[in-house]
């Protein structure tokens, strides 16, 4: 029975589970973090009996459902996320939304969370636009899409661990959106009927129907080549309308990538959406 | 630099969470019940309590009421950080005054994004 055997893998299986993982995501595994393979494969390899990675390789070369390799690729994504992730950004958001509604009276906005994870990033628009009802701002519609099947599932399920539910996440909101469940936090079904989950690959999909007001691509860029940031970024310029805003991560940018953003203006660390070679405010009078 | 009160009956817990708060750059000091805590609080207010339910001598709870009565100028951030994770523990504390709540067991992120929440990390 396996157990204490190291779980080697030949360069070989390392290479077939890289050129998986960047066929299905467009992620690539640098080889100095080739060892994150074996770390993160360790579980799966074990629940399934199997000793090794080259086991699993060739479990993965005979299995004819595709649920192994989804199962493979869902281990290997980094998921990692919080509630109000970046918080001062979320508030940006907020207002500019307040700012677009007042632009377009009568208009429904429409956001999309881009590589959602499961689900805090977009539970957390929509608990933010909750509490600004109060205030007279109409809440947007909320799509957000991942690639993996996991992730999307326990998004739909709305259960959050003790740790996941204690991170970014306030006592008050906390307990005005969740119920404690034998250990397990689990939001409201309003809460969650809230946003809409579908599946969805940057790396392959065009952008979801529609225009958007509003898109929120966090922490997910930087794991791509800078060529197929060039694409996602041109598929997310596709979905924002024009003079409609961009949200990266606390460390990524456009700069460099794309010539379809500019940095907003009026918030700061958000992108704008502009035609290449139209200055963005002119595009921004253009939508009056 | 802020300071941080942890009051704790639990040495190791003291320790953990001492550990925890010097690598987020607070100056720590530490309390094992209610009244120590007290004490320590009228000498020298601290920035933030980390605070424990259930402690010999004098209880959280009764820690946060006397805290409240003492007449302290500017009161210091209140963050419970106890085992009890039901409802109704939550809400008694909210209302006698905390200003977050921690479950135990706790980890770095946890207390992080608390410390952050309370506006003193
Ligand atoms: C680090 S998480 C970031 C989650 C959230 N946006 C945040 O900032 O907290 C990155 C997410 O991107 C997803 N992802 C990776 N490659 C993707 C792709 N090609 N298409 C869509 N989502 C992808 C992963 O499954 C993961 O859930």
């Amino acid at each position: 029975m396996p157990g204490s055997a190291p779980i080697q893998g030949s360069a070989a299986a390392m290479n077939m589970i890289a050129a998986l993982l960047e066929q299905r995501t467009g992620q690539q595994i640098a080889a100095n973090r080739a060892w994150r393979i074996e770390t993160a494969l360790k579980p799966l390899i074990r629940e399934r009996g199997l000793a090794t990675l080259d086991e699993l390789v060739a479990a993965l070369v005979v299995s004819r459902t595709p649920e192994l390799s989804e199962m493979v690729v869902d281990a290997l994504l980094n998921q990692e996320t919080s509630f109000f992730r970046d918080a001062a950004v979320l508030e940006s958001i907020g207002d500019a939304a307040w700012e677009m509604q007042a632009e377009m009276p009568g208009r429904r906005l429409r956001l999309w969370s881009a590589g959602c994870s499961t689900g805090q990033e977009p539970l957390s628009l929509a608990m933010m636009f909750t509490e600004r009802e109060s205030k007279g701002q109409s809440p947007p519609e909320i799509i957000a899409t991942d690639v993996s099947g996991a992730a999307l599932a326990r998004a739909r399920a709305g259960r959050y661990s003790q740790f996941e539910i204690q991170r970014g996440l306030s006592v008050l909101r906390m307990i005005s959106w969740f119920e404690g469940s034998g250990g397990e936090w689990v939001a409201n079904p309003e809460l969650v009927r809230k946003v809409q989950y579908r599946q969805h690959n940057l790396a392959g999909d065009g952008p979801p129907p529609g225009r958007f007001d509003i898109v929120l691509c966090r922490n997910v860029l930087l794991y791509f080549s800078a060529a197929l940031r060039r694409k996602v970024l041109d598929t997310l310029a596709a979905a924002v309308r024009p003079g409609g805003l961009l949200v990266l991560g606390a460390g990524e940018t456009v700069i460099g990538l794309s010539d379809h953003f500019v940095p907003s203006e009026r918030f700061r660390g958000l992108y704008q959406a502009v035609d290449p070679g139209t200055p963005a405010h002119s595009t921004r009078l253009a939508l009056r | 630099m802020k300071t941080c009160l942890v009051v704790d009956d639990s040495k190791v817990i003291r320790k953990v969470a001492r550990h925890i708060l010097e690598t987020l750059d607070f100056q720590v000091r530490e309390a094992g019940d209610g009244r120590e805590a007290l004490d320590s609080c009228l000498a020298t207010p601290p920035d933030v309590i980390l605070l424990d339910w259930n402690m010999p001598v004098m209880s959280g709870m009764d820690f946060l009421r006397a805290l409240k009565d003492s007449g302290l100028p500017q009161r210091p951030k209140v963050v419970f950080c106890t085992t009890e994770n039901g409802m109704a523990y939550i809400r008694a504390a909210i209302e006698a005054g905390a200003d977050e709540y921690v479950m135990k067991p706790f980890d770095r992120e946890t207390l992080e994004s608390k410390l952050q929440i309370v506006g003193v990390a």
